[in-house]
């Protein structure tokens, strides 16, 4: 009876993912998506606990209750406690915090299991992809954090992480059609793994970090799948290969986005170019200015657009930002907001950063809606935001960004970019639009410099 | 091979069956959920500390090497499912608020 109560039970949690999988796509129903695959989640873990079969001793319960009372209180506090422009780290440290459970379950399970190859095949899987999304999770979340600034390359990179790419498959292959017990390969197996996870997040770009990270979120997906498959645990099944299957198609869809092929994200086509194009960018003379005349030209706009970037969320200026909107629209003038799909550091953030100091979410315009408007604004703001304005991703062709959709700023009237100084952006590239003759610059800390711009228009009333 | 499929068929039914489903539920996602998705994603594969459980509720009292590695499997699944959902939960309600 059990058993057939723990079916009903991880049936009903996999159609909750799948729910909420389905509900987190629509902007209306995500929360409650979110909502329901969590119930459904809880759901899958008591069965497990309470629905067992056969004896367990009250110290293997007070493990386990006692690891998942300590893992509630922690994920909780962090999560609740993070700062909004950490979120996509963190949600990369979780990530690899599922990859390294797997890969625990794997080097347990693998001495019970060496006399049928389907086991441990299914075994080595799971601890090998798990591993790897562990070690590469950590690594894309040094990178995003800042702590690892620089994309390492050893040379021949590309070649060397191949040839352990494929030096773990036929590790395993050999483990398992020896059907070796010997826990030293397994050993052997499982640093190597760790090993390629970091050698193969390291060369990688801190721009293309989304996509790492969520082609990791699918690889620990698969790993959970094997584990489901060991277990004939079908909630983990579902879960683990709806994960896989979503996140793949999540990080073709970034990809897209980007107009970056994963193949070059993977294989660091964006490196080679970089070096070269930083040091000989466009010259010429840039025209400044300050707070006060900007202010009385945003002042006498009709029609105003904000571009947010990264250096936006850098310096907090979410809500002095929000600020200056409630102050423009009080004056008569119409803002707007130019959201990149890929603004920020993963897509979508820019929009929660906002969301977070109250911009209502209809005054947030993606790309392809905002381009053609920018032809009827007054004035631009861009704030922090670089490559994503950059014109030689339309007209030069050298350029590591080219290619990649961007918003078409230099179509209005004016155009004022907040920027701290003249430095290269994330992509390390020289941007032509600053130089342009409609183009202004207004530098300084994106908070300071929108807070005298508020008290300016203020005066002005 | 084929004795593999007839053993495991059902389980290989749910996969390639999965694999569609979960192309078809975020076929068209609006660019501004992706951060919200990819963490939510990222909270249902936590699904794995069920696995880790599994592993503790099998695991001999006297296996101590592999209770340890167990309890800390359970503790870094849990890390992932709670901390993926609440991380999820407030991106999700800074779009809420109007």
């Amino acid at each position: 009876m059990n058993l057939e109560i723990q079916h009903i039970i991880y049936l009903l949690s996999s159609v909750t993912f799948i729910l909420g999988l389905k509900m987190l796509s629509n902007a209306k129903t995500a929360k409650k998506g979110n909502s329901l695959a969590a119930v459904g989640m809880i759901a899958a873990i008591l069965t497990a606990i309470v629905f067992h079969d056969g004896a367990v001793s009250p110290l293997v319960y007070g493990l386990i209750f006692g690891a998942i009372a300590i893992g509630t209180v922690v994920g909780w506090l962090t999560a609740k406690r993070v700062q909004m422009t950490k979120m996509p780290e963190l949600v990369s440290l979780f990530n690899g915090m599922g990859g390294a459970c797997a890969a625990l379950i794997g080097l347990v399970e693998f001495h019970h299991n060496t006399s049928n190859p389907t086991n441990m095949a299914v075994i080595l899987a799971g601890m090998v992809i798990g591993s790897v999304s562990f070690s590469g999770s950590m690594i894309a979340w040094a990178k995003l954090n800042g702590t690892l600034k620089n994309a390492i390359r050893l040379p021949q990179y590309n070649l060397i992480n191949t040839a352990i790419m494929f030096g773990l498959f036929a590790y395993s292959a050999w483990m398992i059609w020896a059907g070796t017990a010997d826990e030293m390969h397994l050993y052997i197996l499982f640093f190597a793994s760790i090993a390629y996870g970091i050698l193969f997040v390291l060369p990688i770009g801190g721009a293309d970090m989304p996509v790492v990270i969520s082609l990791l979120n699918s690889f620990t997906g698969l790993a959970a799948a094997f584990g489901g498959f060991l277990y004939g645990n079908q909630v983990m099944l579902t879960g683990g290969i709806l994960v896989g299957s979503a996140g793949t198609l999540l990080t073709l869809v970034m990809c897209k986005a980007m107009n970056r092929p994963l193949f070059n994200v993977i294989f660091g086509a964006f490196g080679a170019g970089t070096e070269s194009a930083g040091v000989a960018g466009p010259q010429g003379n840039v025209k400044e200015v300050g707070p006060s005349d900007l202010a009385v030209q945003l002042n006498y706009s009709k029609k105003v657009i904000i571009v947010p970037g990264y250096g936006l969320a850098v310096a907090q200026a979410q809500h002095v930002i929000k600020e200056l909107e409630t102050i423009l629209e009080s004056r008569g003038v119409e803002v707007t907001y130019a959201i990149h799909p890929v603004a920020g550091r993963m897509p979508g953030h820019m929009n929660v950063l906002l969301a977070e100091s109250n911009v209502e979410y209809d005054k947030l315009k993606e790309m392809e809606d905002i381009n053609p408007e920018f032809a009827q604004t007054d004035v631009v703001l861009v704030v922090g935001a670089n490559d994503v304005v950059n014109p030689a991703a339309k007209n030069d062709p050298s350029s590591p960004i080219y290619g990649m959709p961007i918003l078409d700023v230099e179509n209005a009237k004016a155009c004022i970019v907040n920027k701290r100084s003249m430095n290269a952006g994330y992509a390390g590239i020289e941007n032509e639009l600053f130089f342009r003759d409609k183009t202004q610059m207004l530098f300084g800390d994106a908070k300071k410099v929108l807070t005298e711009l508020v008290t300016e228009l203020k005066a002005l009333d | 091979m084929i004795e593999f499929f007839t053993e495991n068929k059902d389980m290989i039914f749910i996969v390639i069956l999965m694999i569609f489903v979960g192309v078809e539920v975020i076929g068209k996602v609006p660019a501004v959920l992706h951060t919200p998705l990819m963490s939510g994603a990222n909270a249902i594969h936590g699904v794995v500390v069920v696995g880790a459980i599994l592993l503790m509720l099998n695991t001999e009292t006297d296996n101590y090497l592999a209770l340890a590695l167990g309890t800390i499997a359970v503790f870094l699944g849990t890390l992932n499912v709670v901390g993926g959902f609440v991380v999820t939960d407030r991106m999700l309600e800074m779009f809420k608020k109007k």
